[in-house]
């Protein structure tokens, strides 16, 4: 897993709420063995027409906007437990996501694959993706370890589980760690047989 | 602080194996189920990092998301597809897992074969890489899906870290009405509580109505908690469970079985325990529900408009599905049924459909697909004669499998139609790219399939036969 410690760089807004695993990456897509390529089908269904050609009016598309992060609506993440998901996201180029809100088992697929979602206030988000908006260039600052994401002179704190933060930083997964508990894995299977 | 414990607690206690500090506790997990679209790349990390699948005889492996409904006895047209199926076999002999794969006598879907064969019991922890593990939460099991790393870390060490998440109860008490269904309450319940009440929790269901439910009915009910954002939902195990449990494959036996029983008798949530979050709702005031937007929140009692709202994610939904806030969703004509998926694709389901549709004909317009979710339950089928039914009827009996609920294979919804589906979820496309899903309980879709259209089930619900 690739570290993680701050991050300057432009927004892609998706303002959009609910957005579910479904619409991040559809079933039909996966098929794949392997974790590449699924970012080629990111959004898929939004980002194309019904004919194939590039639906112009979603904000990926719009050449106004870049950068690896991505400021979605409310409830990001819902559905399937699909890391798929992540895997496109990571797979396109993003590296955070903003919502004010993650469901469960995305959040925990994002944070598995580097990934880092940023929940902030319903009212700073919206600010956000007005800022976004009206200034496409306006660069975010994200801070992992101060745990703060930053616009202009705007800023705001998030939460992150102190051991998921010392994760990201350092690049680690949770199989190296749950590796090295091996003994205490069979003192509890032998102590409850 | 109270040492009164719920049911959630009492489980979850007993799988600890270590805690860190300010940090995530390690749990234990009994079971683990997999299939084939979600452990592939985890089979491949394991390979890559040269680590030995840790406790092979504690996964079960099954082929349904991927697989077709018709002609199971064939070679698989769709390459990528076979390629798939292929690597669960491959990976499944070389680590030892028992997979049963297509055309096996126990192949199913996986949050129903696994309670049929005894795999799931009360008191365990399991999980699968799939957000419908809720499903088992029926048996008073805490379940719950995992991502494709987790897969991987249960199987390099039949562990997991997580943080303990929130407790919530629902409960619903009184008498359902005649043609309330268990998928009824559920959508109801996520009608009220919205798709993200549930984030940060695992839910209780708690009251006579889940009480006086049969396992089946138990299953549907939690399979989605997920749809409320919980990660699972459970019911106390009573004898309803123990009945159901005993006898079945994996379940222990004789004296084995009578020592687990008092084991499990000990974990329902004490009386005066403490939930971070509670819910009250009345059995009566629940009727047939159908949804009518884009995400499983989105319902109504099947008699009631759509409401109306000026919020940008609901006027995009409605535009969707080609819905106009405050009309009524009764004659809208529907051309595709669908019954079937982890949520109702049980015997009890098929009981149900086959006892409203006995003595009438499918409508013209209607393409009606009914898949069962296992193996065992399409013999069911048969044996019990509903499959004459069905076939008398005009209704198409398929193979098992995941199917329409997710349109991996070819059962796929066509662009801009409607299906009424006993599956879960509504979102966009999930049916197929463009398909309009409105989720319903299987007695509800076959009122559907007869009619052609919606049908307001509450005008003659008092002498409605289905059961
Ligand atoms: S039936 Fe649908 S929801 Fe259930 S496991 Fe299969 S795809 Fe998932």
């Amino acid at each position: 897993m690739e570290k993680f410690t701050t991050l300057t760089s432009r927004a892609i807004p998706l303002d959009i709420a609910n957005v579910d695993t479904d619409q991040i990456i559809p079933a039909r897509f996966l098929k794949a063995t392997d974790k590449k390529g699924f970012g080629d089908n990111v959004f898929r269904d939004w980002r194309y027409n019904k004919d194939g050609s590039e639906n112009s009016e979603f904000s990926l598309n719009n050449t106004d906007y870049s950068g690896s992060i991505l400021v979605a609506g409310d409830n990001f993440g819902c559905g399937s437990s699909r890391e798929h998901a992540a895997w496109a996201l990571v797979g396109y180029g993003f590296k955070v996501i903003v919502s004010s809100f993650f469901a469960d088992i995305f959040k925990g697929n994002a944070l598995n694959n580097g990934l880092l979602p940023v929940q902030v206030s319903p009212d700073f988000l919206s600010e956000l993706l007005n800022t976004i908006k009206n200034n496409p260039d306006t660069k975010i600052i994200i801070n992992l370890e101060l745990q703060t994401i930053s616009v202009g002179d705007k800023s705001e704190t998030f939460d992150i589980d102190p051991y998921k933060k010392t994760c990201m930083i350092n690049g680690y997964d949770d199989i190296d760690y749950l590796l090295s508990k091996k003994t205490e894995i069979e003192a509890f299977e032998n102590a409850n047989g | 602080m109270t040492n009164k414990k719920t049911l959630f607690d009492k489980v979850w206690d007993a799988h600890v194996v270590d805690s860190i500090e300010n940090g995530p506790q390690i749990l234990y997990i009994d079971k683990h189920l997999i299939h084939e679209v979600t452990s592939p790349q985890a089979f491949n990390e394991l390979e890559a990092r040269g680590i030995a699948v840790f406790r092979p005889n504690q996964i079960v492996a099954t082929a349904d998301h991927n697989t077709p409904t018709e002609n199971q006895h064939l070679p698989i047209k769709d390459l990528q597809s076979k390629n798939q199926l292929e690597q669960l076999s491959t990976n499944c002999k070389k680590n030892n897992i028992t997979l049963y794969e297509l055309g096996h006598k126990y192949n199913g879907i996986v949050h129903v074969m696994a309670p049929e064969l005894g795999f799931t019991q009360p008191g365990m922890t399991m999980v699968c890489g799939d957000s419908h593990t809720s499903t088992h939460g029926a048996f008073g099991t805490i379940a719950f899906g995992i991502g494709t790393s987790q897969v991987a870390q249960v199987f390099a060490s039949q562990c997991l870290l997580l943080t303990k998440p929130k407790s919530l109860r629902v409960t619903v008490n009184g008498k359902l009405k005649n043609g309330v269904l268990p998928k009824d309450v559920i959508l109801y319940i996520i009608s009220k509580l919205g798709t993200n009440s549930g984030t940060g929790y695992f839910c209780e269901y708690a009251g006579d109505v889940f009480e006086n439910m049969t396992m089946e009915g138990r299953m549907t009910v939690c399979n989605m908690s997920i749809e409320m954002g919980a990660r699972g939902g459970m019911i106390a195990p009573d004898q309803t469970t123990f009945n159901y449990v005993k006898g079945r494959e994996y379940a222990p036996k004789g004296e084995a079985f009578d020592k687990k029983v008092d084991y499990w008798k000990t974990l329902p949530t004490d009386e005066g325990a403490i939930f971070d979050k509670e819910y009250t709702f009345d059995a009566e005031d629940i009727e047939p529900m159908i949804t009518y937007g884009t995400n499983p929140g989105m319902g109504i009692k099947i008699s009631e408009n759509i409401p109306n709202s000026k919020d940008a994610s609901f006027v995009k939904s409605l535009e969707y599905m080609n819905f106009e806030a405050g009309e009524s969703l009764i004659n809208k004509q529907i051309n595709y049924v669908f019954i079937g998926s982890c949520t109702n694709s049980r015997i009890e389901d098929f009981r149900v459909a086959a006892k409203y549709i006995e003595g009438k004909q499918k409508a013209d317009n209607v393409t009606a697909w009914l898949v069962p979710g296992s193996k065992q339950v399409e013999i069911q089928i048969i044996d019990e004669g509903l499959k004459d039914i069905f076939d008398a009827a005009g209704f198409e009996l398929r193979q098992p499998g995941c199917s329409a609920c997710l349109a991996m294979n070819d059962d796929k919804i066509p662009q801009g139609e409607y299906c009424v589906s006993t599956s879960n979820r509504n979102f966009e496309g999930r049916q197929g790219q463009g398909s309009r899903t409105i989720l319903a309980s299987p007695l509800v879709a076959a009122a559907t399939a007869i009619a052609g259209k919606i049908v307001d089930l509450t005008e003659n619900i008092e002498t409605l036969e289905f059961a």
